[in-house]
């Protein structure tokens, strides 16, 4: 369970547009006719990609009207699960992974980049309107670790220096490709190794 | 070692392609008509044959879990639910599962979802794991395209679906009756068990919850016979496993290979060995977070599998292998491991919920060298006030890695605590929740 804090400027409507109906109908075609409910998780998911990445209380009661559900319900689902965001987040939403396997690779050297760069605290827009950060637990990419999550996209095997650039081709709104920055195509072992790990992070 | 004919993952790294044809091409979809008009008896016996054990965590016998669905259909629809919500820090395997093999998973899920009559599927997969979602829909499309699923699937005259669900960042939802709720489109905490999934599971209904490698690995074992799988490894360990190696060694890596490995092996010939060398070697974490830690000691003779990592007061879990070097501060690294367990606690049950609390601080405090002695008993107790006084199994989960570090570190750790509490001055505060955090303003 975290901590969310619903955002305090809310907007008074939503509705799906037109293509996220069909795509809603799409989905209510998986579950069987009397489970309607279990479309709940998708139908936040397409609210929040449509409004900017942030679900606002009116997409609550609008899928809670939609799947005949009560509103409590949506709005306690939206609350317990961490990738809903409550209140509006940077374009480049970055979420640096930082449990332990990542973080004894040197996630805590990326999360303070973060706050030089981005903002001081988490869940705080940048200056210019274009970034936020925080910091999530496992993101299930730990042989290439340390991770962060931009978007949809993981960057992986970071190191201080690359980690830099990421988050400066962010602010210029010109962001780097995702993937790997020690070159590698899969988690095999590598052939040129690291000496003593001094290439981590 | 493993041979490399015996291996089950060829595409584990993405060097053949992961398209239908060219999985096609590994085998991948070879005879699976033939292996479902053998019927149900004979996939299940093959698979108790072969001891697979689950993937998963949990390591149940797979072929005595499908044995459990009933063998007819009544009036509920069975149904096959695959977890996928890897979220046990440590453990990437089914991560590359999904990118590089859906083409096993989708088979396995066909034969499975035959064995225990279901013809729907469903697929849990983490929200983080968008694109490896993406590819396995485009995956499932093209098996839909060859006419693998579907209506008379593989011609084998079984209808069967498979659909995608994604979580969306709660790592108790890898527990499989969390899994169920958050599928029915609830809150994901679990539910009481019995009655188990196999006869109340997913919208009141017989539901089969296997992990994403389980299932992977199912038809190979069905087109080379259980007894081929059953002699890799050790007796009641068999198979391959996929091991996830991270943390303080020289090349990160996941690796195929087969059970009761030893560890040094594993580590030395696949990982490039410890940073700093093997004498540098602190703790190694052998099954994903939950998992107690093993010392150096343990570490220099132990083989990966259930029943010798279980010995040794641990457990192979995931097989998630986080490797800690002396440089690392291991206090700190398990108050980071308490914190996620804080973090992640579905708030159900009392003694989990608070619980995992109080170990993150007590450890907090002992990492930043502000406990007392008395913490240490104190944490102790706590540990064993959460153990098996909870619902699921996160409360041994959260427990146990704090155990494991009280039995092999204790030294350590009472050499950061003190005599005297270092705050005397007593607080008059009604609510408090970061106790420590106030403590500090005041000291």
């Amino acid at each position: 369970m975290t901590l969310k804090q619903v955002h305090s400027e809310q907007p008074k409507e939503f509705k799906f547009s037109n293509e996220n109906l069909d795509k809603a109908e799409e989905i209510l075609k998986r579950y069987p006719e009397k489970n309607r409910k279990s479309a709940v998780m998708p139908f936040l998911y397409l609210a929040q990609r449509q409004n900017n990445n942030w679900i606002p209380l009116a997409a609550m009661k609008y899928i809670a009207k939609y799947l005949s559900m009560p509103y409590i319900s949506v709005y306690e689902i939206a609350t317990f699960y961490t990738m809903y965001n409550l209140a509006p987040v940077g374009k480049y939403f970055v979420q640096v992974c930082t449990t332990s396997p990542c973080l004894i690779q040197g996630a805590d050297k990326i999360v303070k980049l973060c706050k030089e760069k981005i903002s001081p605290n988490e869940n705080k827009i940048s200056k210019n309107g274009n970034c936020s950060w925080v910091e999530v637990e496992c993101l299930g990419a730990c042989v290439s670790g340390p991770v962060i999550q931009i978007n949809d996209d993981y960057y992986e095997d970071l190191d201080e220096k690359n980690t830099i650039e990421i988050i400066d081709s962010l602010i210029k709104d010109k962001p780097l490709q995702p993937g790997s920055y020690r070159g590698r195509k899969s988690t095999a072992p590598e052939k040129k190794q690291l000496e003593n790990g001094k290439n981590h992070a | 070692m493993l041979k490399p004919e015996d291996k089950i993952f060829k595409n584990l790294y993405n060097e053949l392609g992961w398209e239908i044809d060219k999985a096609i091409k590994r085998n991948d979809w070879q005879d699976t008509k033939n292996i479902i008009s053998k019927g149900r008896e004979w996939i299940i016996n093959e698979v108790k044959t072969s001891e697979l054990r689950g993937r998963g965590g949990a390591g149940f016998s797979t072929g005595l879990k499908w044995s459990f669905a009933p063998k007819e259909v009544g009036s509920r629809p069975h149904y096959l639910v695959i977890n996928a919500d890897e979220s046990e820090p440590g453990t990437c395997k089914d991560r590359d599962i999904l990118r590089f093999e859906p083409q096993k998973l989708i088979e396995g899920c066909l034969i499975a979802g035959y064995a225990v009559n279901a013809h729907v599927c469903y697929i849990y997969i983490r929200g983080e794991y968008h694109n490896e979602g993406k590819r396995l829909q485009e995956a499932i499309d093209q098996a839909y395209k060859k006419n693998f699923l579907g209506k008379n699937a593989c011609a084998s005259g079984w209808d069967f679906d498979i659909h995608i669900h994604y979580g969306a960042g709660a790592y108790i939802c890898g527990e499989e009756t969390a899994l169920l709720e958050s599928m029915e489109g609830n809150k994901g905490q679990p539910r009481l068990k019995p009655p188990f999934p196999a006869l109340v599971g997913l919208y009141g209904c017989p539901t089969i919850v296997n992990n994403v490698e389980t299932i992977a690995v199912v038809p190979t074992i069905l087109r080379r016979g259980g007894k081929w799988f059953a002699s890799i490894g050790k007796p009641k360990n068999t198979g391959t496993k996929i091991f996830c190696i991270s943390g303080n060694v020289n090349s990160p890596c996941n690796v195929e290979e087969e059970m009761g490995i030893p560890l040094r092996e594993l580590i030395d010939k696949y990982a490039g060995g410890v940073v700093g060398g093997w004498e540098n070697l602190q703790a190694v974490i052998p099954g994903g977070s939950s998992m107690p830690l093993l010392s150096k000691k343990i570490c220099d003779t132990i083989t990966m599998d259930f029943d010798s990592l279980i010995k040794n007061q641990s457990g192979l879990g995931t097989a998630g292998i986080v490797v800690i070097n002396k440089n690392q501060d291991i206090v700190s690294c398990m108050a980071r491991i308490a914190r996620f367990y804080k973090h992640e606690s579905c708030g159900q049950c009392t003694p989990c919920r608070e619980g995992a609390g109080w170990m993150w601080r007590i450890l907090d405090r002992v990492a930043k060298r502000k406990a007392t002695y008395s913490d240490i008993d104190l944490l102790s107790d706590v540990t064993k006030q959460i153990e098996g006084h909870t619902i699921c199994a996160f409360g041994e989960g959260s427990a146990w890695p704090v155990q494991g570090l009280l039995r092999h570190f204790r030294k350590e750790v009472e050499s950061r605590c003190r005599e005297e509490p270092l705050i005397k001055k007593k607080i008059d505060n009604p609510y408090l929740v970061d106790q420590h955090l106030l403590e500090n303003e005041n000291a």
